[in-house]
């Protein structure tokens, strides 16, 4: 038996024995969310120190229009709705309710990505026009990184919902609750970026 | 290291890897992890010490000779970052938080033993891409801070693969950092009170604590830092608009509270080795768990005092002023613990005890200098001079690195059922603490008379004091070969151990040396007083 063979062997075998304990997987999410939390908290940290002490410079353009992050906003908060509704339907055994919810939601995230791009194309300064101009793309950009990553997710566990006798069923809710904490975290940090780098 | 079990002692003979291959494997168990983080990292230990025999003999001499100004900056960026992200770090956490916090909290694994493997094999490949960078256009130059605009304006390659190798390094600490979290609150064994676990798991609960907290800060500092090298964007630099301090707030939000997370274990380790060896219960229990958590808790508030020569407001000195002199009341607590300890105690003279009581006497000085550092008008007295090297090296190395080596002492007999031979252990103890020493105090000396750190060359004034320094590293070089030596000799035909050579009461001892696979033949013992000594071994369970 290779190394590699009987470490699965024995990693079979630890889930048995955890299988005594309570789960601790979304333990290990959450602590993982306040970790990633703390990576905003440090631009955010960040944004508002520059915008404290570092006066934009004559002639530097840094202007926001509301509508397009708005409607994100509210993109993203229905967002959140109906991934609960996808929970709630798994929950019920409804399992192709759950999927369409998932899809609906995943498609959600989607809009929100393109939204996101098309008002990066029509702001009227770039990355390296000035500070706050790199500010904002580097928050919003490293917040779309983690929708992206959150659809495709969502997608991952839509697929999975489908197969019959696939991994999501009403027993093993623990992809969908992660990937739901997920994305409510992501919301979450959305709602603050929205209101520190376009309200404030 | 072959680990040899009988047949009958667990019934699931069949699975345990085999032979020393399965530490060059993705192996999911604990201990072998433990140990694949304490060898990597005493690699990288060789490879910095080196780099730090290379700084002290190109000090020997005022001028810069040994090597040009350029790669002495190269050698001494690449001598933090390796001994800081590649042997501190990982060893005192990775190392020995692996092997010990699932006998400590009764368990057959760590709770994600995937993320646990994972989390070691990142480290490997950064290092070695941090070693190699050096070759490749030469390695960054801006100090294992990187401050900006240093870091912006030195060659860019060497620091964008340094900022790629801190990167992973510190996915791998955060990973790890989840994992001693969740198995020490929701992995204990059913029975096993918080209040009764040994004291390594509060000291790693709480440098995970600080781990999860304050390393993501630092990866997204890095993330701008790279995008002002490659991007030219001007967060941190000032001709784009950018603010240099900022970088500085977050960079220290992170490497203040690293400062903890490399030696709060190193306490942690110690609170359980001297028991032991002293033959007493801890000292105060209750009031050495409540200093850990006050030492994180005011950790996290203290970041600012690195900066007072950084233009910091009067009210912002004030207040890191006070809240690092604070973080003395928990340190000081612990370190009265540990003399009360061994006071009355009957205490073995071994190489453990010995490395455990230099980390004492060691730390308790570079604790002090650490008080005075905390003060604003004496800090810009010795701000960036050998006053403050001399003061960090004497926490980790003269605490943390100590307490490394007392600890393999240690748990040597644990790993592989052997003794490491006492007399050369108790050489390696006597070098490395004269060579210790006798490098870093007059560095105490050199900065106070306003030697800088950092650069190659100084004022001939200061040669004597430097030559002592350096014959102190020569001393410290030297007394890794009676270390070598001794684990290889002791490794092939050192006296058998038996399962439990030191008597200890901490559960790691009550199962065979070296462990089984899944740590306990039956069901893990219950071990309310870990450091119930000097009652009758047969009161206990």
């Amino acid at each position: 038996m290779t190394t590699l063979e009987s470490s699965k062997e024995i990693q079979k075998n630890n889930s048995e024995v955890n299988e005594t304990h309570e789960d601790f997987r979304m333990f290990g999410l959450i602590t993982f969310l306040i970790a990633d939390g703390m990576t905003f908290a440090g631009f955010f940290a960040a944004y508002l120190t520059y915008k404290a002490v570092n006066p934009l410079p004559d002639g530097a353009i840094y202007e926001l229009e509301l509508p397009i992050p708005t409607l994100n906003t509210i993109l993203l908060l229905v967002s959140s709705a109906t991934f609960h509704k996808a929970g709630k339907a798994l929950l019920k055994d409804k399992n192709s309710d759950s999927q369409k919810w998932l899809f609906f939601t995943a498609f959600l995230g989607i809009i929100f990505l393109i939204c996101q791009l098309f008002e990066y194309f029509h702001l009227p300064f770039g990355l390296t026009d000035n500070l706050f101009a790199s500010t904002f793309y580097a928050l919003t950009g490293f917040h779309g990184l983690h929708v992206t990553l959150g659809t495709l997710m969502i997608l991952i566990i839509a697929w999975q919902s489908r197969i019959k006798g696939g991994r999501l069923t009403s027993q093993n809710m623990f992809p969908l609750e992660a990937v739901e904490l997920y994305w409510h975290f992501v919301d979450g940090i959305w709602v603050i970026l929205f209101i520190i780098l376009y309200l404030l | 290291m072959t680990i040899s079990i009988d047949p009958q002692k667990t019934n699931n003979e069949s699975l345990q890897p085999k032979g020393w291959l399965r530490y060059f494997s993705f192996s999911l168990d604990h201990k072998v992890i433990g140990i694949q983080y304490l060898v990597c990292g005493f690699l990288f230990y060789l490879i910095g010490g080196t780099l730090a025999s290379a700084i002290r003999i190109e000090l020997a001499s005022p001028m810069s000779d040994f090597m040009p100004r350029d790669v002495y900056n190269q050698v001494l960026t690449l001598h933090g970052t390796i001994m800081i992200f590649l042997w501190i770090v990982p060893v005192v956490n990775g190392a020995f938080g692996n092997y010990l916090i699932p006998f400590y909290v009764g368990a057959r694994d760590m709770a994600f033993p995937r993320l646990n493997a994972v989390a070691f094999w990142l480290i490997p490949p950064s290092g070695l891409m941090l070693v190699a960078s050096y070759f490749v256009d030469g390695a960054a130059q801006a100090g294992w801070t990187a401050y900006p605009p240093l870091s912006i304006t030195t060659p860019q390659s060497g620091q964008i693969i340094w900022i790629l190798s801190v990167l992973l390094l510190g996915g791998s600490s955060i990973f790890g950092g989840i994992n001693f979290i969740a198995t020490i609150i929701k992995l204990r064994r059913p029975g096993l009170k918080l209040m009764q676990l040994p004291m390594y798991c509060w000291a790693m609960l709480g440098t995970s604590l600080l781990v999860v907290l304050s390393t993501p800060v630092l990866a997204g500092t890095l993330i701008l830092l790279s995008f002002d090298i490659i991007a030219n964007t001007g967060f941190f630099n000032p001709v784009l608009g950018g603010n240099v301090v900022v970088y500085q707030h977050l960079f220290w939000f992170y490497s203040h509270p690293a400062v903890y997370i490399m030696v709060l274990p190193a306490f942690g380790l110690v609170s359980e080795i001297l028991p032991v060896h002293a033959r007493k219960p801890l000292f105060g229990y209750t009031t050495m768990v409540f200093s850990i958590m006050g030492i994180v808790v005011l950790g996290l508030v203290v970041w600012a005092h690195h900066m007072f020569t950084s233009g910091t407001p009067p009210w912002m000195r004030l207040f890191f002023t006070i809240a690092t002199a604070f973080i003395a009341v928990p340190t000081g607590i612990k370190f009265f613990n540990w003399v009360a300890t061994l006071w009355g105690g009957k205490i073995s003279i071994n190489s453990a005890m010995l490395f455990s009581c230099g980390f004492i006497i060691n730390f308790v000085f570079g604790g002090i200098t650490g008080v005075a550092l905390a003060q604003v008008p004496f800090d810009i007295h010795v701000h960036d001079t050998y006053f403050v090297v001399a003061h960090f090296h004497y926490i980790v190395y003269g605490g943390t690195v100590f307490i490394i080596f007392s600890s393999i002492y240690h748990w040597f007999p644990k790993v592989t059922g052997k003794m490491l031979n006492e007399k050369l252990g108790i050489l390696h103890f006597i070098i490395t603490f004269i060579g210790f020493n006798l490098c870093f105090a007059p560095q105490h000396w050199l900065g106070l008379n306003g030697m800088p750190r950092r650069v190659a060359e100084y004022d001939p004034q200061f040669q004597f004091v430097n030559q002592i320094s350096s014959l102190g590293a020569l001393l410290m070089a030297i007394s890794t070969i009676p270390f070598l030596i001794n684990v290889f000799l002791s490794f092939r035909n050192g006296k058998d151990a038996g399962d439990n050579p030191w008597n200890a009461l901490t559960p790691e001892w009550l199962t065979s040396s070296p462990p089984p696979v899944e740590n306990w033949e039956g069901e893990a013992p219950l071990v309310e007083e870990p450091y119930g000594y000097g009652k009758e071994i047969s009161e206990q369970k």
